[in-house]
């Protein structure tokens, strides 16, 4: 830690530990029950974005009987601003399929895959590597599991759990009708626990070291680290693991250039905080934090008095025009209304108080899109248009 | 199933089947939920978004037709964010729409209009998208109009061309704002394996997928002093019209269509009946012609089972996809083609008319019988035999213009020579009709006794049922037919593609030792055509159904054979089932159109 770390750090993610073997083989000697009260225990939280318990998903899942069940690591990581993913597969990837194993070991499980993203394509070689080692491994000491790559084809919304499972199957990736969830009903329709790369490399800390080590960081309802994806206006880019938790002034403290006018919090579809809110802001799940709390799945992007926040929504609505998979309504249409709307208030072809029309359609694409989409546009559509009008309309 | 859970809808306690969604839920306490990429025949999609509500507790909202009911939901139907909600949702659909709805085929009949207008959308004050995409318009196939900028993406039509018919002709294609509904690789509906059957047409909310309509075509032959304008009605059409003239659902109107068609200024209106008896002594002889060479002459080239012609969407489903298996369908032509070929040659000569002069048209439940219609073989008599074939709904359009109270009209009847039918031919118009009318009379020809049913009724083919079989067992044949004696005549029927699909995938394998297949394109054979009213749904088919029965019991003849005019035609012009004259003018072959 250096004399201008204002947030702590933590290295538990990149730690190089050798020992992936024996902590397979520990764990594999414990029973599901305990694994999964393991992890319930440390309260750990989808690190994706969404932020659902992972002990309460592995369980809702191995207590559904069936001859099948899959594990699917999710690294379609495509949000924009967030890079982790990729660092894990390609330093740490023993850590995540160590994982993948100990939980088709928990939910009964005889399969694993890795999603992985489509421009991801130069870690698929060393992951291959890195599986048969493993793979040689599980067969040494009679465990039988197997762990497969699919590869992404370059579409955002196939990061989408359900929209996951469709491109997996073979069919066009557009998410499902929720319920019934993946934990019921996920690829081929059988039982499935799909979870984030990071998630999966934390239950590895967690059956390390015990679910108490990791939740004693962080804070209450965000317990752990998270690695975040820091770029923008800032000196010292890149991946950090911090405890959650953190307040949004300290980390612009740490992180921005003194000039730092507004924070985008979990990518585009995540929420952008300007200056002046960023000490009533903390980093975390919702839950007693100073403040708001945003969830995030990594990214934070920091702009300084020389970005257009214009500019910065406009780049949005394009990237969410283009990657909504156009099956249903409100985000297909939605979001092209957005983005021309802006453009138009923008050149005077509509009023300022067109604004406020798009604001009530980002809110009805919140209650009604089908899937995390077109329901999140609305964050930072909303946060950016409340918080930086004029900009939108000079 | 069985369990039950307890909900409320608006406040009113409903107890109903687990896993029922809340969209059936609400309808059965009398709440309605609009809808629209919704359709009965159709896996739910959930895609519109138009059907959301409220339940109690949950930020978000949920679709109707997608979200089952769990025990204790509290659900909503009509509250400020609901109908909100909608509002906005109507106003995407339409900002992305080309709602020209003066100038649009379907105006009055759209379902987004419907709701446009309930909920009053006065000030449309999004961006309208249409002008970004480089839309154009696909009307090169014969029988169905592609607008692209009408499509509201509902894929309602995707699903009825993967999930009815098993084609998959129409596709979704890239994503957001370019995502459509398209063909494979953007090639023209006339040059892709559609078989044109226009389920997708009838499935489609909006006027983005049509038939291409010949009704200009027609009144401009009506009007013409020198042509001699014939129409032929296809029995499905009679049990349908209704529904487009003030009818509901299952109203038979033969009589009043009879009557509207000569006001319409046709010269000679007459009855496809006529032919599907025609149909029936052709290719019943076939099938027998078939068994004796097989069983009695030990021909091995024979090809079963033989299967019906009578379906052109059918007819081009084996033509892309099961090509191999031509040799096995009957070669007779669908009744349309036979009455074509028939009127500018038998009917002609009999009345003394120019053939050159004749305009035949046909009104047909089908959008595939216009591409029928337009094959280059089906020049038999020496001229197109079909000339312009109409929908049902393309006649009630004329109806209506030519300012016709269709509830009033007396009833009518056919005209001569071609007009009079048999029971046997309307049931023509449902699934296992061709199959029940060809063993009436097959049966009789062979045994010389009536099929062995009660009132002539062959209800095992009868009925909804995707794939239906049934076994008649001959005995006691006539002298020229002993080696059938004892021969059980195994039989299927299959209607809507998706079934014919899982049938010639058995013949492929070998798997299916029947003698005689009926396939049917549409569900519910003709009475669901493509050309048909517009809704269809599972319960409408079925009162059609009911029609198209009734109508056959209410005949005084129920036999194709004992028909006084086919009787007469093989008297005077054709001599007799498969003669010269029936072959030249009654049959035809297949093409392969693999790729």
């Amino acid at each position: 830690m250096s004399a201008n770390d204002i947030v702590k750090r933590a290295d538990f993610i990149f730690k190089n530990e050798n020992d992936w073997e024996e902590v397979l083989t520990k764990n594999l000697a414990r029973t599901p029950n305990e694994l999964i009260n393991e992890l319930i225990s440390s309260e750990l939280k989808g690190r994706g974005g969404a932020g659902f318990p992972t002990g309460l998903k592995w369980k809702l899942t191995s207590e559904l009987k069936s001859d099948e069940k899959y594990v699917i690591c999710n690294a379609d990581e495509g949000e924009p601003g967030t890079f982790k993913d990729r660092e894990i597969l390609s330093r740490v990837p023993f850590k995540v399929l160590t994982a993948i194993a100990l939980c088709g070991y928990v939910i009964g499980a005889k399969q694993g895959f890795i999603y992985l993203r489509g421009e991801y394509f130069f870690l698929q070689q060393e992951l291959k590597k890195a599986i048969s080692e493993f793979e040689f491994f599980c067969k040494e000491i009679k465990f039988d599991f197997k762990i497969n790559i699919f590869m992404g084809s370059g579409a955002y919304i196939c990061g989408e759990e359900t929209a996951l499972f469709e491109s997996m199957e073979g069919k066009r990736g557009e998410p499902r009708n929720k319920p019934p969830y993946p934990t019921a009903y996920g690829y081929l329709g059988q039982p499935t626990v799909i979870n984030n790369v990071e998630t999966l490399a934390h239950t590895f800390t967690i059956f390390k070291y015990g679910a108490k080590r990791f939740y004693d960081l962080g804070v209450q309802f965000s317990r752990g680290t998270k690695l975040f994806s820091i770029s923008g206006d800032t000196p010292k880019p890149g991946i950090y693991e911090l405890e959650l938790g953190m307040s949004l002034s300290d980390f612009v403290d740490d992180f921005g250039d003194d000039d730092t006018k507004a924070v985008q919090v979990g990518g585009a579809s995540g929420f952008l905080v300007p200056r002046k809110k960023f000490s009533a802001t903390s980093i975390g799940f919702e839950g007693k934090l100073v403040g708001i709390s945003l969830p995030t799945g990594g990214s934070m992007m920091l702009f300084n008095s020389s970005r257009s926040m214009f500019n910065v929504l406009d780049n949005y609505l394009n990237f969410f025009a283009e990657e909504s998979c156009g099956q249903c309504t409100p985000c297909r249409v939605g979001c092209q209304q957005l983005l021309k709307g802006i453009k138009a208030v923008k050149r005077g072809e509509k009023p300022a108080s067109y604004l406020d029309k798009l604001l009530g359609l980002a809110e009805t694409m919140q209650y009604t899109a089908k899937c995390g989409l077109g329901q999140s546009v609305a964050n930072s559509f909303t946060s950016i248009v409340e918080n930086f009008r004029e900009e939108m309309i000079y | 199933m069985g369990k039950k859970v307890k909900i409320t809808i608006n406040g009113q306690p409903v107890e109903i089947d687990k896993g029922t969604s809340i969209l059936d839920a609400a309808k059965q306490i009398g709440v309605i939920i609009p809808t629209l990429c919704y359709h009965k025949d159709l896996c739910v999609a959930g895609n519109c978004r138009v059907c959301v509500v409220e339940i109690a507790g949950q930020k978000r909202l949920a679709p109707a037709c997608a979200t089952p009911c769990e025990e204790g939901m509290d659900v909503l139907t009509n509250t400020h964010k609901v109908r909100n909600s909608r509002k906005h949702i109507i106003e995407l659909l339409l900002s992305e729409h080309n709602a020209d709805c003066t100038s649009c085929y379907k105006n009055g009949n759209c379902e987004l209009q419907l709701l446009a207008s309930e909920y009053k959308i006065m000030n449309q004050d999004f961006i309208h998208l249409v002008p970004f995409h480089n839309y154009t318009i696909d009307d090169y196939s014969p029988s169905i109009i592609k607008d692209d900028s009408k499509c509201i993406r509902c894929q309602r039509c995707v699903r009825t061309c993967a999930e009815l018919q098993s084609v998959n002709a129409l596709t979704m294609a890239h994503k957001g704002e370019y995502a459509q509904v398209t063909t494979f690789f953007e090639k023209s509906m006339n040059d892709v394996i559609c078989t044109n059957c226009g389920q997708c047409v009838n499935h489609c909310p909006t006027g983005a997928l049509v038939e291409k309509n010949y009704i200009e075509e027609v009144w401009a032959a009506i009007s013409d002093k020198s042509k001699y304008v014939v129409i032929q009605t296809a029995p499905a059409v009679r049990v349908g019209l209704g529904e487009e003239l003030g009818f509901g659902p299952g109203a038979r109107v033969t009589g009043k269509m009879v009557a509207a068609l000569k006001r319409l200024g046709f010269d000679a209106v007459m009855d496809t009946d006529f032919t599907a008896d025609l149909t029936i002594m052709e290719e019943g002889s076939e099938l027998l012609s078939r068994l004796k060479k097989a069983l009695k002459e030990n021909d091995r080239t024979v090809k079963f089972p033989m299967a019906t012609s009578c379906s052109p969407g059918w007819i081009k489903f084996i033509e892309h996809l099961y090509p191999e298996f031509l040799d096995h369908l009957s070669t007779c032509k669908s009744p349309q083609q036979m009455f074509g070929a028939l009127v500018k040659t038998y009917y002609a000569k009999a009345r003394k008319l120019d053939p050159e002069r004749i305009v035949s048209v046909s009104v047909m439940p089908c959008t595939a019988k216009k591409f029928e219609a337009a094959r280059p073989e089906m020049h038999s008599s020496g001229y197109r035999d079909v000339d312009y074939v109409l929908t049902t709904r393309e006649l009630a359009i004329m109806i209506k213009q030519a300012g016709i109270d269709f509830t009033r009209l007396e009833e009518a009847h056919f005209d001569r020579l071609m007009g009079e039918s048999t029971g046997a031919a309307v049931i023509f118009g449902s699934t296992g009709g061709v199959m029940e009318a060809a063993l009436r009379t097959a049966y009789e020809l062979v045994t010389g006794r009536e099929v062995p049913f009660d009132n002539l009724n062959i209800t095992p083919v009868r009925g909804a049922e995707g794939i239906r079989e049934a076994r008649i067992k001959i005995e006691k044949p006539k002298k020229e037919w002993a080696f059938l004696d004892g021969v059980e005549l195994k039989c299927a029927v299959a209607h809507g593609l998706v079934n014919a699909k899982y049938i010639m995938d058995k013949v492929k394998a070998g798997k299916a030792d029947y003698h005689f297949i009926e396939f049917m394109a549409c569900p519910g054979g003709c009475l669901g055509g493509g050309g048909q009213p517009i809704p269809t749904n599972p319960e409408i088919r079925q009162r059609r159904a009911v029609a198209i029965y009734a109508e056959d019991e209410g005949m005084p003849l129920r036999k194709s054979h004992e028909n006084p005019e086919i009787i007469k035609i093989y008297n005077d012009f054709l001599g007799h089932p498969l003669s010269e004259v029936s072959h030249h003018l009654l049959h035809t072959k297949y093409t392969s159109r693999r790729v």
